[in-house]
């Protein structure tokens, strides 16, 4: 099943979790992914063959409420979380980077 | 006083007598907790003020004599929502975090007049088996400070074993309530997936995560799931199945149970003398008039890979809210949106939780699901096949809850070797199933756990068997040094 993970896979997979790794962090995590993902070939051994998978073990499927939103009535509070805050709203750096295009 | 040797059933009856307050309960709770910070750790968060105002207002009210949990002092483990309380889930990246609303168990535990003096320690977003992956220093286990108190709720379970509180919430996704629990030497119980509302609880991984209570005795942690249990409309994985009193016929016994003995829970990697202590369990099985006979759960094996599958795309998706913008961390080095993200993220995050999130994402992604993501989702039907198999002919599964006592913090830990020691506790998560740990044994002074896998919602068999256990042993009326005078 899995080949030996190599640094470019751990730096993409990184970059899709949007991670960022270090010079020094590359080869650490790659040797320690490479290492635990080489227990996931003992699941080879098992015959899965007409095996329907298990993604919830609960038997509650679909289950229906009013779609009605409670905000709590608490935005201030909520906005005391949000690291940078004006005028009652959430700012963040600039979106679109024109220097880039 | 702490609380070391104390039930809540007799501190109630205080309680009631007026022979205490809840007011000096809980500063007497605090007290201890303070004592034992220094060589613990067990506490993100004291909350000094709000537990003092509380415990006031209920002795105002007054104590309901048949509410056996009011004025009770209790922790709640940092991964759980607290209305205006740090809640940190042991990361950086939520240092700064003061959430406007309770966790449904939270909610329930106040509701229930318990009295919780603060936020407990735990491995970063609950990834770990130590209690070292926090961003707020280690836990030591009480018993031997030179130990890892297990995690992820090892701050929880420290908490309890030292005597700072009666009663504390824990967490477990595979095996974060039992393990510390078996460290530290008291009862821990993962209840039936959906018996416990999620709702509230910082995602780790949302099939298996489930909350539950640590205690110092089994009747106390009876008390806490009644408290906790039940459907709730904000979690729709939550049961709307009955709850029953989990104390009802707890003295019951055991005569004409039937308990399977797994052979694979107690081979290679089981050390002999927590072997021993799970030999011996069964046999006092027999002597108080249970069947126990060797039984096989031959998927089990594979629990450990197939988790580390399934379990860390869970988590890659749970972590992804965490972006930097509307809560958490923010790096100031970011200068544009993908910044904001990238740079936030590394920051923020520890390790291990960098190292599960990759894995998570690896697992997920294009041309791997099949193999990897689905294969595992495949492994996981077999393994639960093999618990209904059992529990066709037997009541109860008896098995280690670790395969080795508290392990050393100088010890060298690679991240292979540290989730091996979920071996014996992920296939339960797995399942869903409710399990249970409990004292068993000692080895080199350290407290040996056995674990106890009943059938979906009978949490009721597991405590009248852990309780008949606990009432023929004396393992748990023994503590750790550091909690100093009984």
């Amino acid at each position: 099943m899995s080949e030996k993970i190599s640094k470019d896979t751990v730096s993409h997979v990184a970059s899709l979790a949007k991670l960022e790794l270090t010079d020094e962090q590359l080869p650490y995590f790659t040797d320690q992914l490479d290492n635990i993902m080489g227990i996931f070939d003992s699941l080879n051994e098992v015959d899965t063959n007409d095996i329907e998978p298990t993604f919830s073990v609960t038997d509650q499927i679909n289950v229906m409420r009013e779609d009605v939103a409670d905000n709590w009535g608490e935005r201030d509070q909520l906005l005391k979380n949000a690291p940078d805050v004006a005028d009652g709203l959430i700012r963040t750096p600039t979106i679109i980077d024109e220097s880039e295009d | 006083m702490n609380f070391l040797g104390k039930d809540i059933a007799s501190i109630h009856e205080s309680l009631v007598k007026g022979d205490v307050t809840a007011e000096e309960l809980t500063k007497e709770a605090i007290q201890n907790t303070k004592n034992n910070e220094k060589d613990i750790n067990a506490f993100i968060t004291i909350d000094e003020e709000n537990a003092i105002k509380r415990a006031q207002e209920i002795d105002k009210r007054g104590i309901n004599p048949d509410n056996v949990l009011s004025g009770i002092p209790v922790a709640m483990k940092d991964n759980m929502l607290t209305k205006g309380v740090l809640t940190s889930a042991g990361s950086k990246m939520l240092s700064n975090f003061k959430p406007i609303i309770n966790g449904t168990a939270v909610n329930k535990m106040l509701d229930a007049d318990t009295v919780s003096i603060g936020k407990t320690n735990m491995d970063e977003f609950a990834m770990g088996s130590s209690t070292e992956t926090s961003y707020y220093g280690d836990t030591n286990n009480p018993w031997n400070l030179d130990k890892v108190p297990g995690g992820s709720s090892g701050g929880s379970a420290a908490s309890v074993a030292a005597g700072d509180v009666l009663a504390a919430l824990g967490s477990d996704t595979g095996g974060s309530i039992r393990q510390p629990a078996a460290f530290n030497g008291i009862v821990g119980m993962k209840p039936t997936y959906g018996r416990v509302s999620r709702w509230g609880l910082i995602a780790f991984a949302s099939s298996f995560d489930q909350i539950g209570p640590l205690t110092n005795n089994v009747y106390d942690n009876a008390l806490v799931l009644n408290a906790i249990a039940g459907h709730d409309e904000h979690d729709l994985t939550s049961s709307d199945k009955e709850v029953p009193d989990f104390t009802k016929d707890i003295d019951a016994g055991v005569k004409g149970m039937k308990i399977g003995l797994p052979k694979e829970y107690l081979g290679e990697g089981v050390s002999e003398d927590v072997r021993n202590s799970i030999q011996a369990a069964a046999d006092k099985y027999r002597e108080m008039g249970a069947t126990v006979e060797e039984v096989s759960l031959p998927h089990s094996k594979y629990g450990v890979a197939a988790y580390y599958i399934i379990a860390p795309s869970e988590a890659s998706s749970n972590l992804q809210r965490f972006d930097g913008i509307r809560y958490g961390y923010r790096s100031e080095a970011a200068k544009n949106l993908e910044q904001l993200y990238v740079k936030s993220r590394s920051e923020g995050f520890g390790d291990e939780v960098k190292r599960r999130i990759m894995l998570g994402t690896y697992s997920l992604s294009a041309g791997f699901f099949d193999a990897y993501f689905k294969k595992a989702a495949e492994v996981r039907t077999l393994i639960t096949k093999d618990f209904q198999n059992v529990f066709q002919d037997y009541d109860l599964i008896l098995t280690p809850t670790t395969p080795t006592t508290a392990f050393g913090k100088d010890e060298n830990k690679d991240p292979l070797t540290m989730y091996m020691n979920d071996v014996l506790t992920i296939p339960v998560n797995m399942a869903g199933l409710p399990g249970m740990s409990l004292p068993a044994g000692f080895s080199n002074e350290l407290p040996i756990g056995m674990q106890l896998i009943g059938k979906p919602f009978d949490e009721t068999t597991m405590y009248k068997a852990a309780y008949a256990f606990e009432q023929n042993t004396d393992f748990h009326n023994q503590y750790p040094k550091i909690g100093g005078d009984k």
